[in-house]
């Protein structure tokens, strides 16, 4: 974890504290243009151009988990959310109203249609692709990847579709792939648990907690942007991939 | 007999004082720690050696005092006859015996909703003659009674409504209480005041965002000075030969939309030498005008007599937020030299007088601009240390930048009043590391790298030891001469705050604060 993680929630809850909405204003189409232009500059690169999706979660649907009222998403941009990617902002309130208009906006797009067979995927997912290997859901499951349990509640159907795809291209943060070498040389790659300035904590790929001191290492080597994952191009044909995509798009979490 | 037990009592309450003469000499009592950066000089240098490189390694954990508040522990602990002194988050005092760690009192205040910008924090206190005195985060200053607690005083620094709040610990000199401001995150006006010590009647104000009819008002425009910031938040540092109180300033104000307050915006980001009896200002060194970065000079001043460049000077050293080091004549201001230490893209470079180059690009844009360091800078409060024996000046260093969108900054009393929204950057790891400066050069000697920008302050010693912490927890011995690792320990807990040292029934003891415990340690026997 960086420090800016760390900080961050102690500098935005301070000013957060201070960020409460005045009344609602109505918003004429100039406050959704600059609320556009701020969502553009400071969220699209995460909740994707169209509220699509992305590292951070989709927008584009009518009912918000973290935001179910205007209210609740001015908190949210404002405070971030805790234990989450989402930091807060320094907007001022009439900018967060604004950036809230605009985001409800995207809600207004028609959801996208699933195509494949959920229960199919459910079998893929346990069978053919291993995916229990790395990945959770209710409990079940590897943690060398993600919790899935509620991933479709925050990735759009065409950020899962991409994921099974290329996994490297949205590597989530928390899941950085290091590769170790040993004083006795010894290799190991493994996704980074902790790291300070005298040791680091790992999983290794067989899902084993490994702790060493960077004395014990030879080379610790970090590599953003690569994964574990391999494509599945090559595992799964394209309807089986619809079919996973629709099964991971099921998960939303107790319901 | 009862004459005898009245004397004693006499003696004991007598030797509980501390006059402001026994601050003045704490060189020659390293056994205590009398002000917040061990001495008027805030070197935070000890001349203790029972420590030393050969038996750091044996340093084991004495006693551990736990705090009740989750906020960030920052203290900075005094010890004096045999009592440690320190300041809990929000506001809060406790004394504590220093054999056992248990409190002896403790002053608890309840704090209203202030607007803060970086926690409910405060990083010690001070004492003179028979009192402790306390800024709090409501912006009151408080004097306790040394030995009970009690409160003596209570005064009204600045209104806590208006977002002025205190988290800096009081400097004591004299017969004066000296303390500094924060807020200006919402828009404050600064100033550093002094109070008269025995009744809380303030002596003196000094406008750090002058009025006008004020020298230094001509460098706002409008009346951008009413909301123009300049705090000070940081302790300072003082001269008793010249009378004189170094004090660093910190942003204008709003933080990043420079065009509402066109001008150098004196004093901000200033280092101010004003006269210890009156406030009168001496002169000033502005380090960074027209800050739309946010690179306080709230830092530690930190002043030493040394020669420099053949010629023996009187000289005020300083680790700016802006990843500089600069030397300037203490006596007069004048700057002699600077010198990069961390990455900086905010300017371009200095001219022959100190003043810099800005760079444009990396002023916040609608479009987003990216800057080193970013907001929290590449040093901050926390403290750095001269050691005379090395001659080098340790500083601990945050290798991190950050993007800014420029954004709207109407003033509204008691609210944020920046101007920019804040992203990182993308991909980037920020680093940290404990860089040693040579001090009349500012040439890096050795840098100890950080797996996390720091928030911790740095002692040195003349055992040949350094001490500092990490972001992650682990508080750590380096040598001084040449910054290898002599030893650590994982404490548990982020650590930001400075280490201290001192004597006590003839063991020499290191304390710092490490997440929400005070920790100190010895040799084990």
């Amino acid at each position: 974890m960086g420090i800016f993680q760390q900080i961050a929630p102690f500098l935005l809850c301070g000013y957060a504290l201070w960020a409460q909405p005045a009344p609602q204003q109505l918003l004429t189409p100039e406050d959704l243009a600059a609320g556009e232009r701020m969502y553009r500059t400071q969220c699209a690169s995460c909740h994707g151009a169209r509220g699509e999706g992305g590292r951070g979660a989709t927008l584009a649907r009518p009912r918000l988990v973290h935001a179910p009222d205007d209210q609740a998403m001015f908190n949210v941009i404002a405070n971030g959310i805790p234990d989450t990617e989402m930091p807060g902002h320094w907007f001022t309130d009439r900018e967060t109203r604004q950036l809230v208009a605009f985001v409800r906006t995207l809600g207004r797009v028609p959801p996208q249609k699933v195509t494949g067979d959920a229960a199919n995927g459910q079998k893929l997912y346990a069978g053919k692709g291993g995916c229990a290997a790395c990945h959770t859901i209710g409990g079940r499951g590897g943690a060398i990847g993600p919790d899935l349990s509620e991933i479709g509640a925050s990735r759009s159907l065409a950020y899962l579709r991409e994921s099974l795809i290329a996994p490297e291209a949205a590597v989530p943060d928390g899941f950085l792939q290091v590769q170790l070498v040993t004083r006795n040389g010894s290799r190991i790659t493994g996704v980074r648990l902790n790291e300070d300035t005298f040791s680091i904590q790992i999983r290794d790929l067989s899902g084993d907690f490994r702790s060493f001191f960077k004395t014990e290492l030879a080379e610790l080597n970090k590599q953003p942007g690569k994964s574990p994952m391999p494509s599945y191009t090559k595992i799964f044909t394209e309807s089986e991939l619809d079919d996973v995509v629709a099964y991971l798009d099921s998960l939303r979490g107790p319901q | 007999m009862k004459q005898v037990i009245a004397i004693l009592a006499f003696v004991a309450l007598a030797n509980a004082q501390v006059p402001y003469e026994r601050i003045l000499k704490s060189a020659s009592q390293p056994e205590n720690w009398l002000t917040y950066s061990g001495s008027y000089q805030a070197t935070r240098y000890s001349t203790l050696d029972q420590i030393t490189r050969a038996n750091v390694h044996r340093l084991k954990p004495a006693w551990i005092y736990q705090v009740r508040a989750h906020d960030k522990f920052e203290t900075s602990p005094l010890v004096f006859d045999g009592i440690m002194y320190i300041s809990e988050p929000p506001s809060d005092v406790t004394a504590l015996d220093l054999r056992t760690g248990r409190p002896i009192w403790s002053y608890r205040r309840s704090i209203p909703a202030v607007p803060v910008c970086c926690g409910q924090v405060n990083r010690g206190v001070a004492v003179l003659d028979d009192q402790v005195f306390i800024g709090t985060l409501d912006a009151h200053l408080v004097a306790l009674d040394l030995k009970t607690g009690r409160v003596r005083w209570d005064v009204e620094v600045a209104d806590y409504r208006t977002a002025n709040s205190i988290t800096a610990a009081p400097l004591a000199v004299k017969d004066k209480v000296i303390v500094g401001i924060g807020g200006a995150e919402f828009g404050i006006r600064g100033f550093l005041d002094a109070y008269d010590a025995k009744t809380g009647k303030r002596a003196w104000r000094f406008w750090t965002a002058p009025g006008p009819g004020e020298p230094g008002n001509e460098t706002w425009s409008g009346d951008s000075w009413k909301t123009g910031g300049a705090p000070t938040w940081v302790t300072g540092a003082y001269d008793p030969h010249e009378n004189l109180v170094y004090w660093g300033t910190g942003n204008p104000g709003p933080d990043y939309a420079g065009d509402q307050r066109q001008g150098d915006n004196l004093y901000s980001d200033c280092l101010i030498a004003l006269d210890a009896g009156t406030g009168k200002l001496k002169w000033h060194f502005q380090f960074t005008p027209h800050d739309v970065n946010d690179i306080d000079a709230n830092e530690i001043p930190v002043l030493v007599d040394a020669t420099f460049r053949g010629q023996p000077r009187k000289l005020v050293l300083f680790g700016n937020r802006n990843g500089f080091y600069y030397i300037l004549d203490r006596l007069t201001g004048e700057y002699l030299l600077a010198k990069q230490f961390a990455t900086q893209t905010w300017a371009k470079g200095l001219d022959a007088r100190g003043r810099p180059i800005p760079n444009p690009a990396s002023a916040p844009s609608p479009e987003g601009s990216k800057v080193y360091p970013d907001d929290d800078g590449a040093a901050n409060w926390f403290s750095p240390s001269y050691d005379p024996q090395t001659g080098l000046f340790y500083q601990n260093v945050r290798e991190k930048g950050a993007i800014y969108y420029l954004t709207e900054a109407p003033y509204i009393p008691g609210r944020q009043f920046l101007g920019a929204s804040r992203r990182s950057i993308p991909g980037e790891e920020p680093w940290g590391a404990v860089r040693a400066l040579n001090a009349m050069t500012g040439e890096r000697q050795w840098e100890f790298r950080l797996q996390s920008p720091p928030w911790s302050g740095i002692l040195s010693t003349a055992g040949g030891v350094v001490f500092t912490g990490d972001m992650e927890g682990n508080f750590f011995a380096l040598d001084a001469a040449r910054g290898n690792l002599l030893w650590r320990l994982q404490t548990g807990g982020a650590i930001y705050a400075g280490p201290i040292t001192y004597m006590s029934e003839g063991r020499q003891y290191v304390a710092i604060a490490a997440g929400s415990a005070l920790l100190v340690f010895s040799l084990d026997q």
